[in-house]
């Protein structure tokens, strides 16, 4: 078990040094950025920027001084605001996608799952179709335009909910953000579970449990339920990318203070060190979240060796 | 009546009588013995037909079968892939995909099984009827330990405790040779050989004592060498724990060894069925005359297989009549109009073929000695009781 | 013991897979022909195509052009604003017709790419196999890891917000998926009997990626392709609402849905039209996806 864990831990590092590597170094080559000579920066930026980056090593010296100051958690100065680093702009804003990246992916897991044992159960009856029908929606509807619309019935015409703000994270402003962020994955996850489960409890060793007499209760859960999870697992990776990458619009329409926020804003301000550090944030959290993944699927299918 | 010593030259019988006045007689005594049968039987199976609704039209899978099996009997069930065995081992045991449609009775103990609900089924099941299937690689759940799988039963039926029931397990296990039981029982399915899993099957099915046990082509996925250790296995537990066993295959082989009684089917009828002895030695259908003749054997230098020209029928497109009167040595103009009604001779044995042995009566042959004929591709002979 | 005849089996498969491959697409296309949720969607999308096409060609306004007299007017008949117009007078009409060109071209284009990227670097990495795949396969793994919204943003913050870069970048972040399909289908085909059958008459390596890998591959790679086009036009309006795709006065969809949103409150036409167009198009691509994944394996449900 420890070596399997030890194993893609090891296999997860040179990912992130490629991922790094090539941000470092398209942060050295993009036209308007300080290290070409184009300063195109206020100066008192530039200021920090040079103070920070020893621009006169050659470049293997910075790159190394680089890695030394991410090891440790230090994100840089941002490229627009004289002010402030990058991990302060981060320690407000992170904590808010956390929140609310965390509620959705828990409302898509759980909802998701369920529904979709549901539909397999009743496969083809009229509570599937409707299931499934939704679940296309639900998935094939951009964010985007899911958001504005919910905002539309539930704060405009309804006036139940607020239309955006974060209001320190209170439970009413989170409602429609986390809706509107997780309705996507909990298609996905239903439709897939539903897929999933089908195919078990249409497997021969299904038709062996009935036979030996056993409640419709214990083989779903004891005997079916975990090799249908297994997709699901293998879901969970691309499900984690897609609710930051979601964030992102959320964020956006709702006025929330988060880093999806923060990364737009930064791509339109052209501050290429909030824009750079938030890639190479989200990167490493993706490989790490997949290596976790990865671990879960080992756990619970026997096959696998470790 | 029906006294039959296979090394003396079978007699040779009137065929005027037979037809005139045997039957009434000989077919009341058959319907007698029947009903005197019937009612001692543990699995009294009537006019058992089984019905799929597909997209491409109606599919009838098994088409009026009838047989009794009574306590401590085992009954073969043969025939091609698509005969309609496997499911009808299915339905009995309610385990039908959910287009079957079941008509017909099969009643155990005398308590109907058809149309029950499964939750009146699982109350049968394990404890009264168990089933092994044909693949044990699938059969068994591979994600959990075949502890758990074996101990629910236990577990579940008779109310034991999680230790009891491993502990009765491992027993079982021990019972059917699978060495080491003990620290094999914490394992999963993937960590043991092909044989090994279908005696988990094995054992996973007695652990609840059922009184019935419905083996569908349990060697078939096996090695030939497997193969014989499970037989010898199954004729042992049958031996000291009294099942009566269903045993389907297609394997001739495998019937000779073990079976009491032999049920031919074909296209989802009966073809033959009787005392698995009689049926061998004495033939009197043409299917089953052409699947013992296509037994290769070491002692028979004719230097030919002798084969069945042409394959089994599709079911949605079944051919006007007998089934398999296109594949038939002995088809007759009425072979493909009508259906052979399903005969009921004595000594409960049945037979549905329009073809009577006795109507080649310019034909003479010998009964066949083992179960190769001689050259003669016609098989005519045929001493014994027929109708 | 078998109890029935064995038919003589095929020896020379080569010929026969010709014929087979020919009633293998003809199969196909009854089975989608079949299917009405997908052939309605092919016509709907072809319909969707002739509005986007002629549309700014016939209507009176261009999509950049202001009409002082009706800003942010409803949709109306009597004064020619079918679409009612934006807040900057623009007429909508004309400006969801050009946005669609914009999606849908982008869309299409960006699944080009990453068909034709993923293709040959699945079907090579699957038919070369050994280290090469290996080594391939890695490299794959690790650029899947990459969050791809935040690279292709990260892009378009450095070179700009070019038309040309975006569909080449969304492009290229989506071979990954294509890739790896085609490799897979690539090692199932390389053990099937008929190339080595090939192999043995002489044909060459790269024959038989041509005339014997591609056509069976490509089943599998029309199916994703048809799924990848929403995809794609997905990613660019994603872009342009956040106001990182295509230059003002030029639109799509997403940018018009941007747009709506911010004025969904006074002019709701602004929001739910171009919506309701970027909705149904994507539905219809997935139907069409799925009906063609259906057709070529039924049994794939």
């Amino acid at each position: 078990m420890l070596k399997l864990i030890f194993r893609r831990i090891l296999e997860a590092i040179p990912t992130m040094f490629v991922l790094i590597t090539v941000s470092f170094f398209m942060m050295r080559l993009a036209p308007g950025s300080p290290f070409t000579s184009e300063r195109s920066l206020s100066p008192a930026v530039l200021a920090n920027i040079e103070a920070k980056y020893n621009l006169n090593d050659p470049m293997w010296l910075q790159y190394v001084n680089y890695l030394k100051q991410l090891a440790l958690g230090d994100f840089g100065p941002s490229f627009k605001y004289k002010d402030y680093t990058v991990n302060e702009l981060l320690s407000q804003s992170f904590p808010v996608s956390m929140e609310l990246g965390l509620y959705a992916f828990i409302l898509a897991l759980v909802l998701g799952l369920i529904l979709g044992v549901i539909a397999a159960l009743k496969q083809n009856s009229w509570m599937d179709y409707i299931l499934m029908a939704f679940a296309m929606t639900g998935v094939v509807i951009p964010s985007f335009v899911k958001a504005p619309l919910l905002v539309l019935v539930f704060a405009i015409l309804l006036q139940w909910l607020p239309a955006g703000g974060w209001n320190d994270g209170a439970v009413r402003n989170l409602i429609l953000p986390v809706t509107a962020l997780a309705l996507a994955y909990v298609a996905s996850i239903a439709r897939i579970m539903r897929g999933s489960m089908i195919e078990v409890m249409n497997s021969q060793y299904i038709r062996t449990a009935k036979s030996k007499g056993l409640p419709m209760r214990r083989i779903v859960m004891k005997h079916a339920l975990r090799p249908a999870l297994l997709p699901v697992i293998s879901y969970l990776g691309p499900a984690f990318v897609g609710i930051i990458t979601g964030s992102i619009v959320i964020e956006t329409i709702f006025g929330l203070p988060g880093i999806g926020q923060l990364f737009v804003n930064g791509a339109l301000n052209r501050d290429y060190g909030v824009v750079l550090s938030l890639t190479i944030l989200v990167g490493v959290l993706t490989i790490a979240f997949n290596a976790i993944v990865d671990i879960l699927y080992a756990i619970i299918d026997p096959k696998i060796q470790y | 009546m029906s006294m039959q010593d296979s090394n003396s030259a079978p007699e040779k019988i009137d065929s005027t009588v037979r037809k005139v006045g045997a039957d009434s007689v000989l077919n009341a005594q058959a319907n007698q013995a029947k009903k005197v049968s019937q009612e001692s039987s543990l699995l009294a199976v009537k006019d058992l037909s089984v019905q799929f609704t597909t997209e491409d039209g109606l599919v009838t899978a098994v088409n009026g079968l009838n047989f009794d099996l009574h306590e401590g009997e085992t009954l073969g069930i043969v025939g091609e892939s698509g005969s309609g065995k496997s499911q009808t081992a299915f339905a009995i045991m309610g385990l039908l995909a959910k287009n079957g449609r079941t008509k017909g009775s099969v009643k155990f103990e005398g308590n109907e099984l058809l149309g029950l609900s499964q939750k009146a089924l699982n109350k049968i099941r394990a404890e009264q009827i168990a089933m092994i299937f044909q693949d044990p690689m699938t059969s068994l759940n591979p994600y959990m330990k075949i502890g758990d799988q074996l101990a629910e039963v236990l577990i579940l039926h008779k109310g034991m405790s999680k230790k009891d029931a491993w502990a009765e397990s491992i027993c079982m296990l021990d019972a059917v040779k699978i060495p080491e039981a003990k620290k094999r029982i914490g394992m999963y399915p993937h960590e043991f050989s092909g044989g090994m899993r279908q005696r988990v099957m094995i054992a996973m099915a007695l652990l609840c004592r059922p009184k019935l046990l419905i083996a569908d082509e349990p060697t078939t996925a096996l090695d030939v060498t497997v193969q014989a250790q499970i037989m010898v296995l199954l004729n042992e537990l049958k031996r000291d724990f009294g099942t009566t066993i269903i045993m389907i295959t297609h394997d001739l082989g495998v019937v000779a060894g073990i079976c009491d009684r032999v049920l031919v089917m074909y296209a989802g009828r009966t073809m033959a069925y009787g005392e698995t002895e009689e049926i061998f030695y004495t033939p009197t259908h043409p299917y089953t005359i052409g699947l013992l003749k296509a037994i290769p054997r070491l002692d028979d230098d004719k230097g030919k297989l002798e084969t069945i020209p042409g394959s089994p029928p599709n079911l949605l497109n079944l051919p006007t009549g007998c089934p398999f009167h296109e594949r038939c040595t002995h088809a007759m103009d009425i072979c493909r109009d009508v259906p052979p009604p399903l005969e009921f001779l004595p000594n409960d044995r049945q037979r549905a073929c329009h073809w009577h042995p006795e109507m080649q009566i310019d034909d003479a042959g010998d009964v066949t000695k083992g179960m190769a004929t001689d050259t003669n591709t016609d098989i005519n002979n045929l001493s014994t009781l027929e109708g | 013991m078998s109890l029935t005849v064995d038919q003589p089996t095929e020896l020379m498969e080569l010929p026969i897979k010709e014929i087979k491959g020919r009633s293998l697409w003809q199969d196909a296309w009854r089975r989608f022909y079949q299917n009405k949720a997908a052939v309605t969607s092919f016509f709907i999308l072809l319909l969707v195509g002739i509005f986007v096409i002629f549309v700014p060609m016939l209507a009176p306004f261009g999509y950049a052009e202001t009409d002082w007299n009706f800003m942010q007017s409803a949709p109306s008949i009597e004064n020619k604003h079918y679409f009612g117009t934006d807040s900057l007078g623009r007429d909508l009409l004309v400006r969801t017709a050009v946005g669609g060109r914009i999606s849908l071209l982008v869309g299409i284009a960006g699944a080009t790419v990453a068909v034709l990227v993923g293709t040959v670097y699945g079907a090579t990495s699957g038919y070369l196999g050994g280290k090469v795949d290996m080594i391939m396969m890695r490299f794959l793994e690790i650029l899947s890891a990459f969050p791809f919204m935040f690279f292709v943003i990260l892009l378009v913050t450095i070179f700009g917000r070019n038309l040309i870069l975006i569909f080449v970048a969304i492009g290229l972040v989506s071979w990954l998926d294509v890739a790896r399909i085609v490799r897979g289908q690539t090692l199932s085909l390389k053990s099937k009997e008929f190339i080595e059958a090939a192999h043995v008459g002489g044909v060459s390596g790269f024959n038989i990626i041509l005339r014997h890998i591609v056509p069976n591959v490509l089943g599998v790679v029309v199916v994703y392709a048809s799924l990848l086009v929403p995809t794609m036009i997905l990613f660019e309006s994603f872009l342009s609402f956040l106001g990182l795709g295509v230059q003002e006065p030029m639109t799509s969809w997403g940018a018009l849905l941007q747009e709506g949103s911010q004025t969904m409150q006074v002019a709701p036409w602004q929001i739910l039209i171009p919506s309701a167009f970027l909705v149904i198009t994507l539905f219809c691509f997935n139907f069409i996806g799925d009906g063609l994944r259906d057709a070529f394996d039924p049994k794939d449900r």
